[in-house]
């Protein structure tokens, strides 16, 4: 019972202390990479308080919702967009030994409960009765249709490789020399992640320029903050799915474990940071097309390449 | 907590925590919040002009074939998993990865099929 509490405390921390972390990085790196400072004063020291005094502000704010829109539909959209990410960090090992469960079946669980996020955009953007939104909403249907096929094939992958679903297993039965054999699934696995959390370069679906953030247009306040928390909570697991599958998790010299879970969590995060600093948006029709004729194949090529080698050692 | 439902147990009580989580918000905001809606403040939204029709208009949906292909392909990689798992189990020999082979070509064959039918291009 008190393994549980622990492993539930420590999944509740990653939830809420990373995606600030992350997020507060994202300012601080993209301004630097820009040649600008990012925030500087709140906090006094770099800007490092700018996330909590943003989320201060998100929670006087006045929610307004619009009287066109489908009233209940709109209010749980964040939550359906949120929570699915909290369940899936149930399944991550980030030390030998330290999960809180070890499903059997913990990589499929983890790539169907991911899926349900994507559906709180879907709903936002429809029952929000705007136009932007509706686009927005589409196209975010769209591309997890896409991408979720290649993100499939890369993770079964993997599961070929060690021969069990069980997350813990899969990182159990990591070899070093897994990195070059599984490279192209792990470089698959880790765009369609990003497609699926509509990060630029794949932020078609939200495109502040174009359709004004599309399904979150008429959103405000706590449930627009709701929205901004997944996206970051959705770029830690997806680091943490990738280290875990494809990077060998927990495994490493000299330091523990766990730190270097976190090490290649934050290198991640990092690269999701900067591709969005380096890509300019892909169109719509480029994006599907990246995913059906780039990535679907170089998934199968994986698997088949996956499957030799593991019946002819 | 053991056991095949001791674990989805597990899994259930981070849903309601999860639950509890943005239900918490939720009401801090409510607590927090100042409630002064006016007609003009319950528009849609439309880059500043007056809306024009209703939000949910009808328009062309360009992405339903990517549904059909998705569909098809989806049901495929289920059977993946539990192959995936047992493929190079003893016994088997080279008969699974022919199997693989063959699958793969289901899936290839699909995608330039679709091709060729000029689905994946738009204009």
């Amino acid at each position: 019972m008190l393994d549980v509490v622990i492993s539930f405390v420590v999944i509740l921390a990653v939830f809420l202390v990373l995606p600030l972390i992350v997020g507060q990085t994202e300012h601080k790196v993209m301004a630097h990479m820009q040649s600008r400072l990012g925030p500087m004063y709140a906090g006094g020291f770099h800007g490092w308080a700018q996330l909590i005094a943003d989320g201060v502000k998100f929670a006087q704010k006045e929610d307004v919702i619009p009287a066109a829109a489908d009233r209940r539909i709109f209010m749980i959209a964040p939550g359906v967009a949120l929570v699915p990410y909290l369940v899936v960090m149930i399944v991550i090992p980030i030390d030998q030994g330290r999960v809180a469960v070890n499903l059997d079946l913990g990589l499929f669980f983890v790539l169907a409960v991911m899926g349900i996020g994507v559906l709180g955009s879907i709903m936002a953007g429809w029952a929000s009765a705007n136009k932007y939104s509706v686009l927005g909403g589409m196209r975010a249907a769209a591309q997890l249709m896409s991408y979720e096929l290649p993100l499939v094939l890369a993770a079964s992958s993997v599961a070929m490789a060690a021969g069990t679903l069980s997350l813990p297993g899969i990182v159990e039965a990591w070899q070093w020399w897994w990195l070059p054999w599984q490279a192209i699934g792990g470089v698959v696995f880790f765009l369609a992640g990003l497609a699926e959390l509509r990060r630029p370069p794949f932020d078609m679906p939200v495109a502040e320029s174009e359709i004004i953030m599309g399904p979150m247009t008429e959103y405000t306040g706590m449930r627009f903050a709701l929205f901004m928390l997944s996206e970051y909570v959705g770029i830690v697991v997806l680091s943490f799915l990738t280290t875990v599958l494809f990077l060998g998790g927990w495994h490493g010299p000299l330091l523990p474990g766990w730190l270097w879970t976190l090490v290649k969590v934050f290198a991640l995060a990092f690269v999701v940071i900067w591709l969005r600093v380096s890509f300019p948006r892909l169109r719509e029709d480029q994006l599907q097309k990246l995913a059906w004729v780039g990535l679907v194949p170089l998934a199968l090529v994986q698997l088949a390449l996956t499957g030799v080698v593991k019946v002819l050692t | 907590m053991d056991g095949y439902f001791g674990s989805y147990a597990l899994v259930a009580a981070l849903f309601a925590i999860g639950v509890a989580i943005v239900a918490g918000a939720l009401m801090a905001n409510r607590l927090l919040r100042p409630t002064r809606p006016t007609p003009d403040k319950l528009t849609s939204y439309e880059c500043g002009v007056d809306p024009v029709g209703e939000g949910w208009a009808q328009s062309q949906v360009r992405y339903y074939v990517f549904t059909y292909l998705y569909v098809v392909f989806a049901v495929d990689a289920v059977f993946l998993f539990p192959w995936a798992t047992v493929f190079d189990a003893p016994g088997f020999g080279l008969t699974t990865l022919v199997e693989m082979f063959v699958f793969l070509g289901f899936i290839a064959l699909g995608i330039l099929y679709a091709w060729r039918k000029r689905v994946l291009t738009w204009t």
